[in-house]
């Protein structure tokens, strides 16, 4: 029985949290992966292209409960969320053809395309703190829980609870559908194969005819539909506030090096790397150790390898021993 | 034109808009935005150091500013009475026990073979290290926390507070960035630029995070205040005879008097360490040092080939400009007399100094402190410009439209807006800057 407990204990505070927040980190380290693998260079403006996206899903979402539209059980946010997508689609393609374009047609060095893109991270974040402002904003509706820790122990008549909270539900299975179609659309269709090819060799692809304007555009527009997806499944799981989706940057880059830039499939697995890397060190293991240990060796303190404050320390430092062990990423990556 | 015109044409564009500022608003604004600038433009020389020499990226620079505003605590107030004899020495083990895991880890991995045995050693080093270290290091942190937590619960520092030696601490928060920035240049230099930039994002926002969280280091969020400064305080000037006298000379009242003194009196000491470290970039940008920096910026793999060690040159470059970035810190943390970590914003810190390097004219020391001057300018009058341009916006509406009131309440984000633009403009329309590289 106390085993059990323990394992409950362990996916209440560790699996389930930290699937979701690895869900919402590679959908991140997806769109920042494919800018790098098809356009180049490290984009800073990630962040706060999440950010705008995930606001205007909640202008929209707003708009929708003003006028008393609802999911049921689902937050209304889903419902907005295509609205957000389009917002973010026209923002991300009048950027790159005001900004980005120039510097492309002129070959200019990545390091200069990162120094714009973090011009571009200043103008985002300015739009966005100019039209919501720079405070907290809750958006979230609907149904709070898919199982309560209350009902599961109800259920099971053990003393640990289980609590899925709809928001992680509704994370996981998104983030499922999203790579599932992106990976179709990148292997499947004749527009993705022609993405990878550029991503694999310019010049090869431009003399077979690939028209790297059209892949350009597209990769903004799924890296736009990402970035917002990210956005506001972090939004709706935590809170909506315009800073921390610059903070999220790190380990969202973290998760794209630690899994080799330029790979979509070491994005996904990077983000869940750091994800549980930064639950597991930051959790208080004093509860599951009691139930496991026996009682005369139960930990007096919490357990807890580092305090929560400094997540971000964790997934740097994973990110420091990748690069140091394994420069291109676990899965290889491309290294220009 | 020639340039040396242009140039003191810039600077004199620059001080002209100062100037007006004393006129029209107050001259103690003015002088503050000098102060602020004469720092921002040692950061600025810092930064095109790493960048305009030698093309490093480093968005860290947040990270080595607040290192130096670390210093200015750790110089500049007295050790907290017991503090020491409670945890310190045990804090101090504990870092010392650290280094000794570190060194024993680089050991074994230099000395064993490759393989799982090896792996398995630096494992266990690693893992129990942790622990010990752990075990060392939180009854120490509680010990000194448990000190007179409302007041101090830190464990205090040298206590210099006379007079120009509270300037040690500058130097001091120098040395501080510069260890930081060897042991960040040592993991990421040599790969890739973009790695280097994530590297440095990371770590300014790890020594952030730790300066919030470490209360026993500098009080985290709740803030060291009343920190020593090198100049004398307007109290003492306005209580002091011959100090009104002279005042009432000049047709000034003693407290406005006192308050313009003191500032002087910082913008002549920051002034000094500017123009020593202008003149030492300018004598490393000219000579063979410098010319060696720019051939690797240019050409890597030439240079390379010409026997240039390129990793070991950007490690030193990178540690110098971080240096200088951290003894700007310190000098900003006496300025402010408090060291607040919450302020610390990456915007603000680290993405302003690089608007104002390539505004200024990356590669050019003299562009770096233009632009210094000039951002910090724009920086601190844009708020108000903002408000002025949103008055006349919604001057047509009606008193008390939500969208009115939403649009003069978010005049303070238009600051991050128009940085934006500066720099894109810049990058766009004349990527070397106002005082371009020679």
């Amino acid at each position: 029985m106390d085993f059990l407990n323990a394992i409950i204990a362990l996916l209440n505070f560790v699996v389930v949290p930290a699937m979701a927040y690895g869900s919402q980190l590679a959908l991140g380290a997806l769109g920042v992966t494919l800018i790098y693998g098809i356009l180049r260079f490290s984009n800073f403006a990630h962040g706060d292209t999440m950010a705008f996206g995930a606001m205007v899903t909640v202008l929209f979402t707003w708009l929708f409960q003003s006028w008393g539209i609802s999911l049921g059980p689902l937050p209304t946010a889903l419902l907005a969320l295509p609205l957000g997508i389009l917002g973010c689609m026209g923002l991300l393609l009048a950027t790159d053809r005001v900004v980005y374009r120039f510097y492309r047609e002129q070959k200019a060095k990545p390091v200069i395309l990162v120094i714009v893109s973090l011009g571009v991270t200043f103008i985002m974040n300015g739009i966005v703190r100019f039209i919501i402002g720079p405070d907290d904003q809750r958006f979230a509706d609907g149904e709070r829980f898919i199982v309560s820790a209350r009902t599961f122990k109800e259920l099971t008549g053990l003393r640990e609870g289980l609590a899925i909270k709809t928001t992680q539900g509704i994370t996981v299975i998104t983030a499922v559908v999203v790579v599932a179609l992106l990976f179709w659309f990148l292997n499947r269709t004749r527009t993705g194969k022609s993405m990878r090819a550029y991503s694999d060799n310019e010049d090869l692809a431009l003399l077979s005819g690939i028209n790297p304007e059209r892949v350009v555009m597209i990769t903004w527009l799924i890296v736009a539909g990402l970035a917002t997806i990210a956005g506001v499944l972090y939004g709706l799981d935590k809170s909506f506030k315009p800073f921390t989706y610059f903070q999220l940057l790190l380990p969202i880059f973290a998760s794209a090096i630690v899994g080799g830039l330029g790979n979509p499939i070491g994005a996904i697995a990077g983000g869940f790397v750091i994800a549980f890397s930064e639950v597991t060190v930051t959790y208080a293991w004093k509860k599951v150790l009691t139930y496991l240990m026996p009682e005369s060796l139960e930990p007096s303190g919490l357990v807890q390898l580092l305090s929560t404050d400094y997540k971000l320390a964790v997934s740097f430092l994973i990110l420091l021993i990748v690069l140091l062990f394994k420069p291109t990423g676990l899965f290889k990556g491309k290294a220009v | 034109m020639n340039p040396a015109l242009k140039n003191t044409l810039l600077f004199g564009i620059v001080a002209a808009m100062i100037l007006y500022t004393g006129f029209t608003q107050s001259w103690n604004t003015a002088l503050v935005i000098v102060n602020m600038g004469l720092i921002s433009a040692i950061m600025a020389l810092g930064v095109n150091l790493q960048w305009g020499f030698a093309g490093l990226f480093n968005v860290g620079i947040m990270g080595f500013v607040a290192l130096g505003g670390l210093a200015a605590v750790l110089v500049g107030i007295p050790a907290t009475p017991g503090a020491w004899s409670a945890g310190g020495w045990n804090i101090l083990s504990a870092f010392i026990f650290a280094i000794g895991v570190v060194i024993a880890v680089v050991t074994v991995r230099s000395r064993m073979t490759p393989g799982w045995p090896r792996a398995g050693v630096v494992l266990a080093l690693m893992i129990g290290g942790f622990f010990i270290y752990r075990a060392l290091f939180d009854p120490g942190v509680e010990a000194v926390e448990a000190i007179n937590p409302a007041l101090t619960g830190n464990i205090g520092g040298l206590g210099i507070e006379k007079g120009l030696w509270v300037a040690l601490a500058w130097p001091v928060g120098g040395l501080f960035a510069a260890a930081a920035a060897w042991v960040i240049g040592k993991t990421a230099l040599g790969l890739r630029s973009d790695y280097l930039a994530i590297a440095t994002l990371g770590i300014a926002e790890i020594i952030i995070a730790v300066l919030k969280n470490e209360d026993w280091l500098a009080r985290g969020v709740k803030n060291v205040v009343g920190l020593p400064r090198p100049t004398p305080y307007e109290i003492d000037l306005q209580n002091d005879p011959a100090f009104v006298e002279r005042a009432a000379g000049f047709g000034m009242d003693p407290v406005t008097a006192s308050t313009l003194y003191v500032k002087v009196a910082y913008a002549g000491l920051f002034a000094v360490v500017l123009i020593v470290l202008l003149i030492l970039a300018q004598r490393a940008l000219n000579s063979p040092w410098g010319r060696m920096m720019r051939a690797i910026r240019d050409n890597e793999v030439a240079a390379e080939a010409m026997g240039k060690d390129v990793t070991a040159r950007h490690l030193q470059i990178f540690v110098l400009g971080s240096a200088i970035c951290g003894i700007a810190g310190a000098m900003m943390t006496t300025l402010d007399g408090q060291l607040t970590p919450g302020t610390y914003q990456p915007l603000r810190f680290t993405f302003l100094v690089w608007v104002m390097v390539i505004v200024g004219g990356s590669g050019n020391n003299f562009g770096a402190v233009l632009g210094g001057f000039l951002i910090w300018f724009l920086w601190v009058q844009v708020e108000p410009m903002g408000l002025w341009l949103m008055q006349v916006i919604t001057a047509g509406m009606e008193d008390g439209s939500p969208l009115k009131s939403h649009l003069i309440d978010s005049a303070a984000h238009m600051r991050l807006f128009t940085m934006g633009m500066v720099l894109l403009l810049v990058l766009r329309f004349s990527p070397r800057g106002l005082i371009p590289e020679k």
